[in-house]
């Protein structure tokens, strides 16, 4: 899915800006919608990210009440694969830099 | 909510669906409809395939490339799973994966289609849509009942 890291050897001695740019954290946010059901979100959180029934179901009612939680976060690459496999199971997530 | 029966029953065996032959030929039908919508760039699949950089439309372009095509097959292997499990009174957990999977799909466009908001609790038999809002809430009910049961 994510394209593959460059090995060390390859990889181009970063500019300063590029390397900040890269080094803050990415967050991947789940948003509300109308048509997933609650205890489908909750569901998907636990199964993908491997958290706790209570966790999910704080996440879950976050995005329901406050319109999105951030449910993981750090590099781009990570944070690219966790969108696509909430893609996969249906929910509205976004991916963008740490403010 | 009115109470169900359980639908979806988790047993030793595997996952008990009690499905009766209409339902389950509704759900094959609903599923060759939205594998075959799956190649098309009909709007209502809007919610299948989302943004993911809302901030910066050149990363997204490039993560559409890759994922959508991908998304593509793995929901079309779902939709596989269903088709050759629509049958089944039990189900073993990566067919009950996909079942969900593929019910959340259809939900979603048709939710899309219906443009459904977070207060259509009612349901008007008399409205112009009312048969495809029914087939809308037989899946959720369908869907709750398997997250509940897994």
């Amino acid at each position: 899915m994510a394209p593959t890291a460059p090995s060390p050897v390859q990889l181009d001695e970063p500019t300063s800006d590029t390397f900040v740019e890269e080094e803050r954290p990415w967050v991947v946010i789940v948003w509300n919608d109308p048509i997933n059901l609650m205890s489908y979100v909750t569901f998907v959180l636990q199964k993908l990210f491997g958290y706790s029934k209570e966790k999910a179901t704080k996440l879950m009612l976050d995005v329901h009440h406050k319109g999105k939680a951030v449910v993981s976060n750090g590099p781009r690459e990570k944070a690219e694969i966790d969108v696509f496999r909430l893609h996969e199971h249906g929910l509205w997530a976004t991916m963008q830099q740490d403010d | 909510m009115f109470r169900n029966p359980r639908i979806v029953r988790r047993t030793r065996a595997g996952i008990e669906l009690h499905l009766g032959a209409d339902q389950r030929r509704l759900v094959g039908e609903l599923i060759g409809e939205l594998r075959q919508l799956l190649e098309t760039d009909d709007p209502g699949l809007r919610r299948l395939f989302p943004t993911a950089y809302p901030d910066d439309p050149e990363r997204d372009a490039a993560y559409q490339i890759l994922a959508r095509s991908e998304l593509v097959d793995r929901r079309q292997a779902s939709l596989d799973l269903v088709t050759r499990s629509l049958d089944a009174e039990v189900l073993q957990p990566d067919e009950a994966e996909a079942w969900m999977n593929a019910v959340n799909q259809v939900r979603l466009v048709l939710g899309t289609r219906l443009d459904v908001g977070e207060d259509d609790e009612v349901y008007d038999p008399d409205a112009p849509d009312a048969m495809a809002r029914a087939v809308y809430f037989f899946l959720g009910v369908l869907l709750e009942h398997f997250v509940e049961a897994l």
